[in-house]
Order: C-alpha cells, then structure tokens, then sequence
C-alpha cells in the first residue's frame, strides 16, 4: 500500500453506477522523504477520509477488495487513515 | 520478494477491518549494499519484524493472500522473513 495525503474531493453526477454514494477524494502520494508530491490521484474512499488526512492507500486489483461484492472497479482506494508513526 | 529496511510501523485506529492481528509496517527498499531505493510503502508483517530490520518483502497479492489464508485484506505487500545477514560476493 502506498501513503499520501488527502487533499480534495470530487462531485461526479455522471458517473459508474458503482461510485454511486461512495466519496471520491484528491490524493497526493508521498514522495522518498515521505512528503507530498507533485502528482494527483482519485481515490475512492472506504475509512470516511477527510482533507488533510494523512492516509494509505491500495492500488491495482487490491483495490477492489474492499467492495469486494459489487465489483468496485476502482484502481485506488483508500483504506486506512494514519495516526502516526513510531519511527 | 526485495530486500527492505523497516523504518517504523504505523499507527491507524480507522482502516478496513481486515487488517486486524496484522501489524503494519512502514518499509522502503535497500540494494544488497544496503542504500535506500524509491519510495517508503506500507506492508503487512507475518514475521514479527521491528524497526531496523532487514526484512524480505513481497509484493503480490496472491501470495498474501496465501500467506494469510484471507482474501479480505487490501494489500499486497507482506513481510515474509527477517534478513540475518546479506552476502554479496561476485
């Protein structure tokens, strides 16, 4: 799983019927010194993220695992919110 | 699988469920002469690894899937061995 930062979200009214009611936010992954990089990702959420949020993230097939019965076809989702590291 | 250093482990009260009995690791890979490579990344920890260690992780769903005996948790990367020693003779 990968780490980032929750960012943002989107408001799509067209969109998949298996998005449908599920919360799509804006992630920056984080970079080698575990800062937020220049890149933006949708994430489908799962752990009720908010802005802000330090998070991780599955990506691929993995990240269907959660919807597991109604066929997410996400390729991001997120799955945990961090509190911290013990580093 | 690639050789990986733990640099701590990762505090979440609010995840999937499924991650429950696994402690999840914060890694980043090393070369066998022990410089970091790429990004740090989270994986799920079947070998009682701790910070410091050299560990062996692998990168496949299926294989966690395996390892676990679930296919309920979102990940696909597992530490699977704690590394005593790297050799490197050419």
């Amino acid at each position: 799983m990968l780490i980032g930062k929750v960012v943002g979200s989107v408001w799509a009214t067209k969109k998949l019927d298996s998005f449908e009611g599920k919360k799509l936010l804006i992630i920056q992954p984080f970079n080698e010194d575990m800062k937020p990089e220049d890149k933006f990702i949708v994430a489908v959420d799962t752990v009720q993220a908010g802005k802000g949020d330090i998070i991780f993230y599955a990506t691929s097939k993995e990240a269907a695992i959660p919807f597991k019965n109604d066929k997410m076809p996400a390729d991001a989702a997120i799955v945990g919110i961090i509190d911290g590291f013990s580093l | 699988m690639i050789l990986c250093k733990v640099l701590g482990s990762v505090y979440s009260t609010k995840k999937n469920k499924n991650f429950k009995g696994y402690k999840i690791m914060l890694v980043r890979e090393i070369t066998p002469s022990g410089n970091f490579k790429g990004k740090p990344f989270l994986a799920i920890d079947a070998t009682d690894s701790g910070k410091g260690d050299t560990v062996l992780v692998i990168k496949d769903g299926g294989s966690l899937q395996i390892i676990t005996k679930s296919k309920d948790i979102p990940e696909n990367a597992i530490i699977a061995g704690v590394v005593d020693q790297v050799n490197l003779e050419v």
